[in-house]
């Protein structure tokens, strides 16, 4: 795994301070974490970028940061390393170059997965079907999506199982693992330390407003997941086909997570506009808000898909949403979709830390 | 710009603690209050941008603090550190308010953490700011921005007009330009002078010039020295001030905590020419930390050398600079420019001067001591045997001077023994009305804090009572 070293470097200088002065030591796990340390391996740093979810606390409240000589910039050091470590775990290699032109990967993928589907369904569409399928057969739908949700879970997976290794996690427990989850699931780090949220968008003025934009979007993407899960379990253990009524389970799942999903990730693209872009990696600013409209495109279209049910606009918003769908789905391993999975394992790694029965 | 400024009825002089609680206060009684503050916007808050707790007496478990700390419990620890110098009835009125003002701070936007990794021994006298005296700063200034209280950056305050025993009027540098204000009310509270290094080098001799000063280099003690030359009633001397050993590497101002360095009991210290010169194991190292500022200030050059080998390496907290590491004493002579033959010859004279180490404790006084060695070292005296060696080089790091403005106990200043009328001082500018010498961790911020609030108090009621 190979990182880029003068990264590591600039973040083990400022951690080597932190760890001089640890005045942060209640905003986030990632002090703790580091304060145990004594000598920062690369392992160790890219534990610590990947605990690190750029709350922006310790850079508000750091004494250091420029014009000090010392210019502590915490946030941006890790993010820098963040981003390159998920770069160097990146499988397969040649896929690791995604990061660097995101938004462009996006736009490409979408204009040809659209333009793919389009055409798809133009030219092979049905005999009969309702609904949806009336332009694209179940099972057209089941050959595209099955590989493009599997390939990229797996690329992930063999990702991860590097990245395990970089941070030196060892045997999962379940105490840890119950713990991570927990963590993740209230998005603990995210409220400050003090419960007063995190200084993002507005400078030193501690807010909820990103956690809760932040869990905006995973929980109304976990709905619409849960409605498309639904809908697979209907049509093929009840034979119930799409479209499905206002008050079937995808709708009652997917309708509220869309909009969720949708408001989350306006949300989150105001919060980016307005936070300095200097305290996070700078490179990749652009990449990660074409992520965040990409998820917003991918819930929008899908309502308004749904309220187009019926028209003969679905020709075109069906390929549109798919192909949305098609290019989230593909690229999260060399998106900014891949942080949620990093930083699970990175949550992990620091329960078993913690765990008495580890040391 | 003349006309404008007249409606203010507090001016308060500084942007650190003592300041903000004071404006803050004034302001919530709804004066109309400016800070005027010499830092910079991304340097404000003088020294207090720098700290980390407050000392606070409380009766049961309060916020972060655990059991409790009672008010003659903490007035023991502070005649212990000031050797009796206090002025009983000021420290007794700081001690007690200090409870009333952790809710306060709270309410004002601060947060406290748990005691922070490594000073556990502060958990239950000592609150920590959650980030730091920085994230305090920060707090205070939004809830004065909220409270109405004007701010005014690169605002140098230069003269004070006494007339009589009332301030005329405050001249001071704004944008290159000359500038005044007439408010009813002033509160000083720009610090110490320490950062003005001439004036510590009249006091001090000229090797105070060596000294590196560990906070902000705002506190020149302009507004201190104006008020002095017009007699307004002064208390402290200005060679007292608080300087501890710190990392000879620092930067010359506004190093901070990170440039301390906690070795020097595992340790020996030699001067530039290879020599010990003091017990570097008399006491565990929070208590000696200051007056190994001054042993080191009375040094050659005013620097001192810390040697240590690899078995001391990690009994230590990490401070900011690695050390220099060196396979033989020789080669790390030269590496911090000592003499070679004498540092090894001062080395072999300390090993063969230590005894049995088998009691050695790192965290108590473990009585490890030498034989027959001048001087000696009282505990924790390991032999100075396994490579790789290493070495910081230590100097006096100045904190904050005493020299300041002499104050009752509702804040307020006097000449020639009668009142100022509109004239209140609190914090750094004021706290050797209170200590004498000495000083006892996290009070600074105390007597900030306490005596903000009352300088803010009463100069908002002087402003309505005019
Ligand atoms: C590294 C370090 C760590 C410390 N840690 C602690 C701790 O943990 N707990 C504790 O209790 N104490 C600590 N202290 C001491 C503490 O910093 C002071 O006691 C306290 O901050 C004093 O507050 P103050 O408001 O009086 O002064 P400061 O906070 O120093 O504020 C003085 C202000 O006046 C301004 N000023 C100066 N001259 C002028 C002028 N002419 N015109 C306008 N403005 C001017 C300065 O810019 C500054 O904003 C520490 C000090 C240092 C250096
Ligand atoms: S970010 Fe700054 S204030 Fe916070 S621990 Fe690091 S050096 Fe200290
Ligand atoms: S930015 Fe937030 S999460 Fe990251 S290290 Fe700083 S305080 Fe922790």
């Amino acid at each position: 795994m190979h990182m880029q070293p003068e990264l590591l470097q600039e973040a083990r200088r400022q951690a080597e301070i932190c760890n001089a002065c640890r005045y942060c030591e209640g905003y986030c796990s990632v002090f703790p974490a580091l304060h145990a340390e004594r000598a920062f391996a690369d392992g160790d740093l890219t534990q610590l970028a990947n605990l690190c979810h750029n709350c922006r606390g310790c850079y508000y409240a750091c004494q250091y940061t420029a014009p000090h000589e010392f210019a502590l910039n915490l946030p941006a050091a890790l993010a820098e390393v963040r981003q390159d470590s998920w770069q160097a775990h990146a499988w397969p290699r040649g896929f690791a170059r995604l990061f660097d032109r995101a938004g462009l990967a996006m736009m490409v993928l979408l204009v040809l997965g659209f333009a793919g589907l389009f055409a798809l369904s133009q030219m092979l569409r049905p005999e009969s079907g309702h609904g949806f399928y009336a332009y694209m057969s179940h099972g057209v739908m089941v050959a595209i999506f099955v590989p493009a949700f599997f390939l990229p879970l797996c690329a992930l997976a063999v990702s991860l199982r590097a990245f395990w290794r970089t941070v030196g996690g060892g045997a999962v427990t379940l105490s840890a693992l119950v713990q991570a989850l927990q963590s993740a699931g209230q998005m603990r780090n995210l409220k400050g330390g003090h419960g007063d949220g995190c200084n993002f968008e507005a400078e030193d003025r501690f807010s909820h407003a990103r956690r809760h934009c932040h869990q905006a979007v995973l929980v109304g993407f976990l709905l619409c997941f849960a409605a498309t899960g639904s809908a697979t379990l209907m049509h093929y253990l009840f034979g119930l086909e799409a479209p499905y009524g206002p008050l079937s389970l995808p709708k009652l799942l997917g309708v509220p997570g869309g909009i969720l999903l949708c408001c989350g990730a306006a949300g989150m693209v105001w919060l980016k506009l307005r936070a300095d872009r200097t305290l996070g990696a700078v490179a990749y600013w652009g990449g990660e808000m074409a992520f965040v409209l990409l998820l917003f495109l991918v819930a929008a279209s899908g309502l308004v898909l749904w309220a187009a049910t019926g028209t003969s606009a679905v020709a075109v918003l069906l390929p549109l949403h798919l192909g949305a769908v098609l290019s989230f789905f593909l690229l999260t391993p060399y998106s900014k979709m891949a942080h949620g999975f990093y930083r699970m394992a990175a949550l992990l790694r620091d329960a078993l830390r913690k765990d008495p029965g580890m040391r | 710009m003349l006309k404008r400024n007249e409606q203010y009825d507090v001016v308060v002089i500084g942007g650190g603690n003592a300041a903000l609680c004071a404006a803050m206060t004034a302001a919530r009684t709804g004066a109309r209050v400016l800070i005027l503050e010499s830092a910079p916007k991304a340097y404000r808050g003088g020294n207090s941008r720098h700290t980390r707790n407050f000392r606070c007496m409380h009766g049961g478990p309060l916020g972060p603090l655990v059991e409790s700390y009672s008010e003659e419990e903490y007035f023991a620890d502070l005649m212990k550190v000031t050797g009796g110098k206090t002025d009983e009835h000021l420290a007794r009125l700081a001690i007690r308010s200090s409870e009333e003002c952790l809710p306060w701070m709270i309410e004002h936007g601060v947060r406290f953490q748990p005691s922070l990794s490594g000073t556990l021994s502060l958990a239950r006298t000592n609150a920590f700011f959650l980030g730091g005296g920085k994230s305090l700063v920060n707090a205070y200034y939004r809830t004065a921005a909220r409270l109405g209280v004007e701010v005014q950056y690169e605002a140098e305050v230069t003269h004070l007009e006494l007339d009589g025993n009332r301030v005329a009027h405050i001249d001071y540098r704004k944008d290159g330009q000359a500038r005044r204000v007439t408010p009813s009310s002033v509160v000083v509270a720009s610090g110490g002078f320490q950062a003005d290094t001439d004036w510590l080098a009249r006091a001090w001799g000229p090797a105070a010039k060596n000294f590196l000063i560990r906070g902000t280099p705002y506190n020149r003690g302009l507004v201190l020295a104006d008020l002095l030359e017009q007699g307004v009633e002064q208390v402290g001397d200005p060679t007292q001030c608080h300087a501890v050993a710190i990392d000879g590497r620092a930067p010359k101002f506004d190093g901070g905590i990170v440039t301390r360095l906690d070795c020097v009991p595992f340790s020996i210290v030699v001067n530039k020419d290879a020599e010990r010169f003091y017990d570097e194991g008399e006491d565990v190292w929070p208590k000696r930390y200051a007056i190994w500022g001054r042993l080191v200030a009375a040094q050659p050059d005013q620097v001192g050398y810390v040697i240590i080998d690899a078995k001391s390496l990690n009994l230590f907290m990490p401070s900011v600079f690695p050390p220099i590491a060196a396979n033989t004493l020789e080669e790390l002579a030269d590496k911090m420019g000592l003499p070679p033959a004498k540092l090894r010859a001062t080395v072999e004279g300390f090993n063969a001067a230590c005894g049995d180490t088998s009691a050695f404790h790192p965290t108590e006084l473990d009585g490890v001591t030498t034989q027959g060695l001048t001087p000696p070292k009282t505990n924790w005296a390991r032999p100075i045997s396994e490579p790789p060696f290493y070495g910081y080089s230590l100097r006096t790091g100045v904190t904050f001077t005493y020299l300041g403005l002499k104050v009752d106990e509702k804040a307020q200043c006097s000449i020639h023994d009668t009142k100022i009328n509109n004239l209140w001082a609190a914090g750094e500018t004021m706290a050797g009305s209170i200590l004498g010498q000495g000083y006892l961790a996290g009070f600074g911020m105390t007597i900030g804090t306490v005596f903000g609030r009352i300088a803010g108090k009463e100069a908002a009621a002087h402003a309505y009572a005019t």
